[in-house]
């Protein structure tokens, strides 16, 4: 595993923590997935989450926005803090909950009987929210998601017209409308080609300025160029946990270094 | 190993087996139509639809009363059956693994394979015996059971066919779980619950036995639900076992109406089904 030299040092000083993990265990009936995890997500900052297939990144992604639960016989234990308020907690309602942290997909999965506009304004049309400036919400949307320019002509066209990586883009965007403060990707570049993955690479290096974002990924080389801080889970267990540089570069633990070095996984 | 000569003798061999086997298969479609339409067609003009039933041995007469009690009654056992059909579909498509959802089931499988004819009982007993009287609301009723079974089935595949990935990202954007199921998963799968809709109409139009002792039959155009109501598949009964020669060409010529409307209510399903798989790409 080479790291860029370039790379720039995360910022280490100390920062205002957005999502805080306690003990977080995490199962599908009796078969647990994820086991006791904790874990500091600062704001506004970019944190990956690595490992191996099977190792509960994505499980422990769901649980920041209780879609975890949806599958039966799911649940999860512990305390996730989000600004100090437990969202695992019976007083968090998880629809209002998903309106803060919202969430971009492995594939992309716009809507196929919407156009685009009509996509990126799902989240407030489908909660009953679209009153006032609804193009406005649209247009700062997609602005943010860098494809404002590629779209604006055929906003009316159907979401299906658009390439792979638009389309995830779009997906992105359609998050972005509805203004949550932290943006979990679950592998959001694995099914696209490499402009398309550097495009969506570039974007959430932007995107970190107003958002709080958690990336699920496979590839090594996308958490070493696109995050600030990584995790490395292995077996449903959090291994480490650091700025991104020292992981990749000066891993405290062996089992990391085997990982990143491309030994296993 | 067998020679290229002997494996063309076997492919020109089977292709020409399965070409008189589809033949076999069409001759008893391609009669029934050649028979309808031949001895149908000549009593076919704009009157047949609008005019009552003539007198037996007078020329002219129709079969409009029966046209519109098919569609009142059809549309009246539309209001109960889509709502319950398709909501059923979507419970079974997403509730179906439950103990609830495996009682639907079972339930609806049953009452497909209960013959029309025992339904026309049912609506017998239940409408007819208790209001003294033959009605169109009965035969509404008792075609709603017919219509149910295969709306339920049809929803639930074609609402099983939405990926979940859109629920997830529905979800995902805080919606609601009951929102999503009808915002985003029941209206991507609107255009095939239109298309089994549209089946189930033809099927409905197409039944005799659960109208004979429900709706009965009239001789005059009835709006009211609660009167003997005509229908065309029983005024084709009537008209085919009366012994009077003229109405046996109003038989097979109403025969022929009933094939055309639901000949086309099965075409416009194709249609609206053909456009579903392009969209689901």
């Amino acid at each position: 595993m080479i790291v860029h030299p370039l790379m720039p040092m995360p910022e280490i000083t100390p920062v205002k923590p957005k999502i805080e993990v306690r003990a977080l265990h995490a199962y599908f009936g009796a078969h647990r997935v994820i086991r006791d995890v904790s874990l500091v997500i600062p704001d506004r900052s970019v944190y990956a989450i690595i490992g191996p297939s099977g190792c509960g990144k994505s499980t422990f992604l769901r649980c920041l926005n209780r879609m975890h639960e949806l599958v039966p016989g799911a649940r999860a234990e512990g305390e996730i803090l989000l600004d100090g308020e437990n969202l695992l907690g019976a007083a968090m309602n998880p629809v209002r909950l998903r309106r803060r942290v919202g969430m971009v997909f492995q594939r992309p999965n716009p809507f196929p009987t919407m156009s685009i506009f009509d996509n990126v304004a799902a989240g407030m049309k489908l909660n009953g929210l679209a009153n006032g400036d609804l193009s406005g919400r649209v247009e700062r949307a997609l602005v943010r998601a860098a494809l404002w320019d590629e779209v604006k002509d055929r906003l009316g066209a159907s979401a299906l017209s658009l390439s792979g990586g638009q389309q995830q883009r779009l997906c992105i965007a359609r998050a972005l409308a509805v203004e949550p403060e932290v943006l979990l990707m679950d592998e959001p570049a694995s099914a696209l080609d490499p402009i398309a993955t550097s495009k969506v690479e570039d974007l959430i290096h932007d995107l970190k300025a107003r958002y709080t974002i958690v990336l699920v990924t496979h590839n090594m080389q996308q958490a070493a160029r696109a995050s600030d801080f990584t995790a490395f889970f292995y077996m449903g267990e959090l291994v480490e946990a650091g700025p991104t540089q020292q992981i990749f570069q000066n891993p405290r633990e062996e089992r990391t270094e085997d990982y990143v070095t491309g030994k296993f996984g | 190993m067998k020679t290229l000569r002997a494996r063309q003798a076997v492919d020109v061999g089977a292709t020409l087996a399965c070409g008189l086997m589809v033949l076999l298969a069409l001759a008893p479609l391609v009669s029934v139509l050649w028979l309808v339409i031949s001895k149908g067609v000549a009593g076919l003009s704009p009157g047949f639809f609008v005019h009552r039933a003539a007198p037996p041995g007078e020329a002219g007469g129709g079969v409009g009363p029966a046209i519109l009690g098919t569609f009142t009654m059809v549309a009246m056992a539309c209001l109960v059956s889509l709502p319950l059909g398709i909501g059923a579909g979507a419970f079974l498509a997403e509730r179906g693994q439950s103990l609830m959802g495996r009682a639907v089931r079972f339930t609806a499988e049953v009452l497909a394979g209960v013959p029309s004819i025992v339904v026309g009982v049912v609506a017998y007993a239940v409408l007819v015996v208790p209001l003294h009287r033959f009605s169109g609301l009965a035969g509404a009723f008792a075609l709603s059971l017919v219509m149910i079974p295969p709306l339920a089935r049809a929803s639930e595949e074609f609402i099983r066919l939405v990926p979940g990935s859109l629920r997830e990202a529905s979800l995902a954007l805080g919606v609601p779980a009951w929102r999503s199921s009808l915002k985003v998963v029941l209206r991507t799968a609107l255009p095939g619950i239109v298309t089994a809709s549209l089946l189930a109409v033809a099927r409905a139009a197409g039944e005799t036995a659960p109208l004979l002792f429900t709706a009965l039959n009239n001789q005059y155009y009835n709006l009211r639900p609660d009167q003997p109501t005509a229908s065309l598949t029983v005024q084709i009964y009537n008209f085919a076992i009366s012994p009077y020669e003229s109405w046996h060409a109003q038989a097979w010529t109403a025969a022929l109406v009933l094939l055309l409307l639901v000949g086309i209510l099965n075409l416009v399903a194709r249609l609206t089904s053909r456009d579903r798989l392009r969209g689901a790409r």
